[in-house]
């Protein structure tokens, strides 16, 4: 167990981070901290400042105030160069007139190093990457899902005691980009690399993070695990922004929704729940009819595993899940609403 | 039928251009080696190889040739170390008047040559200039400053910051950053720049003929001596002996500069 002091100074710490553009806050008194060994991910939509956060962390943007430490050293006033951290670019960024080697040992010849160690470390990330092969290649003959791989290797020579992901996955297709996070948290997992990730993809996010933290508009809205993430939004753009989420006007009393000033109230498309009026019992279960809420099917769309159902209540479309049987479109339903989420002016109020 | 009709039209279209191009080159690679060639007569009268002696055994016409072979690299030189700071700059940093600066580059190409070399020469009798091997220097350098500065700032703004900044990143510092990652990146479109200000020194007359003769005569310069006081058939072989640097330099820059690895293009950006 470390001491609360020691914890202070470990991994990554930014406090009071501000970034201005013109007359424009980009990023807003934000404060961070990543523990030793842990990926967390900056989430959010473009142009919420996480990759121009992720830019001062590495140095190529000047902070407009605050401090950003990296293993207790405050490295505001440092040049990238002598910053401890590494980047993969979105772009991946190889130099195209040097192999997938000479690309790799470049940060290594810049330190000097001898050349049998150079060429020993080199290899050994090429191999942890699985690149060996294509070590004499260059970036522009290989794959995409391989130059991704080449850049990451890059970084990872380095040792650094900060690993910057900005979009690694952005530029790969759909199937390969699964396989890759797999494979990049697998790798961050086993060799304990404090690691920011910035990713405005929600599943991105939520399958490689220890933490996420969701950005909006310059500032954190909420920092927590994954699954606490989706379960206990604090915010209604944090529970809109990680899920789907369908927004009702008001609150939810005994089964009906109650119009109330400045309220309302979220439910996660699997909490949706529809039952067909004229199935035998609907009418037992629960509440009396008059006091449920009453809808009609108007779209189903296959989405593999499941099916998502529209269905029309009074003048709003919900979204609904429906795991198997699905209903046909135009069949009358009760509409049974589980595990409310209320909001008060976008902030979420805890009672139940 | 109406393929037939364009296909004959096409052909004499490419005759006529070939024509066009190849048939004074022809014409004057025939005249380099005719004994004589008279008016009415299509072809020359006999052949000979006379007047390439003639040419290579006149001292003055060597000295031209050095001269020459001197002068053009040291422009591209010259050129090279005081226009490529000023690409990059232009390329990577926001001043103010940078546009202004970048059009007025063009001055130097818009007035007509010959006013802007007689002003110069008032002026280089003032500073001693006449004469000299600088002047001529200053004279084929500033017919230069548009291409070196233009085509190379295009390359050094054509070399994503992302990599430049991954370099930074990696630990390399500015200066390193430049000759590690952005100088070969951009070396194809300096390399471009390099051959048309070789040969755009290689063909200057004017102002050179205006400072350096009698003194200093290029290639060029000599020309109009030939003209005036040899049989066309020595102009014939000297025009050949001028067009072939500039004919090996077309070639070179086929093969090393379109094959290279920025037409391999990024497939990332």
């Amino acid at each position: 167990m470390t001491t609360q002091a020691a914890r202070a100074t470990d991994g990554l710490r930014i406090t009071g981070l501000v970034k201005r553009f013109g007359d424009r806050t980009v990023v807003d008194d934000l404060d961070l901290t990543v523990h030793p060994g842990e990926l967390v991910s900056l989430l959010g939509p473009s142009g919420c400042g996480k990759t121009t956060t992720l830019r001062m962390v590495a140095g190529f943007l000047a902070a407009d105030g605050g401090s950003i430490e990296i293993e207790g050293k405050d490295v505001v006033g440092l040049p990238p160069e002598r910053r401890p951290s590494a980047m993969v670019f979105q772009n991946y960024a190889l130099w195209p007139h040097m192999t997938v080697f000479k690309n790799v040992a470049y940060p290594l010849r810049l330190r000097r190093l001898p050349k049998h160690e150079v060429t020993d470390r080199v290899e050994h990330v090429l191999g942890l990457v699985n690149l060996l092969h294509h070590r004499d290649s260059r970036p522009a003959t290989i794959s995409g899902g391989e130059q991704q791989r080449a850049a990451l290797a890059r970084a990872l020579v380095q040792e650094p005691q900060l690993l910057l992901l900005d979009e690694p996955l952005s530029n790969l297709d759909a199937k390969l980009r699964v396989k890759v996070r797999e494979d990049i948290r697998e790798l961050q997992q086993r060799l304990g690399i404090t690691t920011v990730l910035v990713t405005h993809d929600q599943d991105e996010a939520l399958s490689m993070s220890d933490r996420i933290a969701v950005m909006n508009g310059g500032r954190i809205e909420q920092v927590s695990a994954p699954d606490e993430l989706y379960t206990d939004p604090r915010t209604e753009f944090v529970a809109g922004f990680v899920g789907q989420l369908n927004s009702l006007p008001g609150r939810l009393v005994g089964g009906r929704l109650v119009p109330e000033e400045g309220l309302l109230t979220g439910v996660r498309p699997e909490d949706v729940r529809l039952i067909p009026v004229d199935e035998p019992g609907a009418s037992a279960a629960g509440h009396a009819p008059q006091d449920r809420l009453r809808g009609r099917v108007v779209r189903v769309v296959p989405r593999g595993a499941f099916h998502e159902l529209v269905v029309e209540v009074e003048d709003r479309t919900l979204h609904s899940l429906a795991v198997g049987q699905s209903l046909p479109v135009g069949q009358e339903v009760y509409v049974d609403l589980a595990r409310p989420l209320l909001f008060r002016d976008g902030r979420r109020l805890q009672e139940r | 039928m109406g393929r037939v009709a364009l296909r004959g039209l096409l052909a004499v279209a490419v005759i006529t251009l070939c024509l066009f191009v190849f048939g004074p080159l022809l014409w004057l690679a025939s005249q380099a080696f005719a004994t004589s060639w008279t008016y009415p007569n299509l072809l020359p009268d006999g052949l000979t190889t006379r007047w390439w002696k003639v040419v290579l055994d006149d001292p003055a016409l060597g000295a031209a040739v050095q001269n020459s072979l001197t002068f053009a690299p040291l422009t591209v030189l010259i050129s090279a170390l005081v226009c490529l700071p000023a690409a990059y700059a232009f390329a990577r940093r926001e001043f103010p008047g940078r546009r202004a600066m970048l059009i007025g580059l063009f001055a130097t190409n818009a007035f007509p040559k010959m006013g802007l070399f007689a002003t110069m020469a008032s002026l280089f009798y003032a500073l001693n200039l006449m004469q000299t091997v600088l002047g001529i220097l200053i004279v084929h350098v500033i017919g230069t400053v548009v291409f070196m500065t233009w085509i190379p700032a295009a390359a050094f703004a054509s070399v994503p910051r992302s990599l430049e900044e991954a370099a930074r990143d990696a630990g390399a510092k500015p200066l390193r950053v430049f000759f590690t990652v952005t100088l070969p990146l951009a070396l194809p479109g300096i390399a471009v720049a390099a051959i048309m200000s070789f040969l755009a020194s290689f063909d200057e007359a004017q102002g050179t003929y205006l400072v350096g003769a009698p003194d200093y005569m290029t290639m060029p310069t000599q020309m109009y001596s030939l003209i005036l006081n040899y049989p066309p058939q020595v102009a014939a072989v000297f025009s050949i002996m001028l067009s072939v640097p500039s004919v090996l330099l077309l070639l070179l820059v086929r093969k090393h500069v379109m094959g290279g690895h920025l037409a391999e293009g990024f497939q990332i950006r």
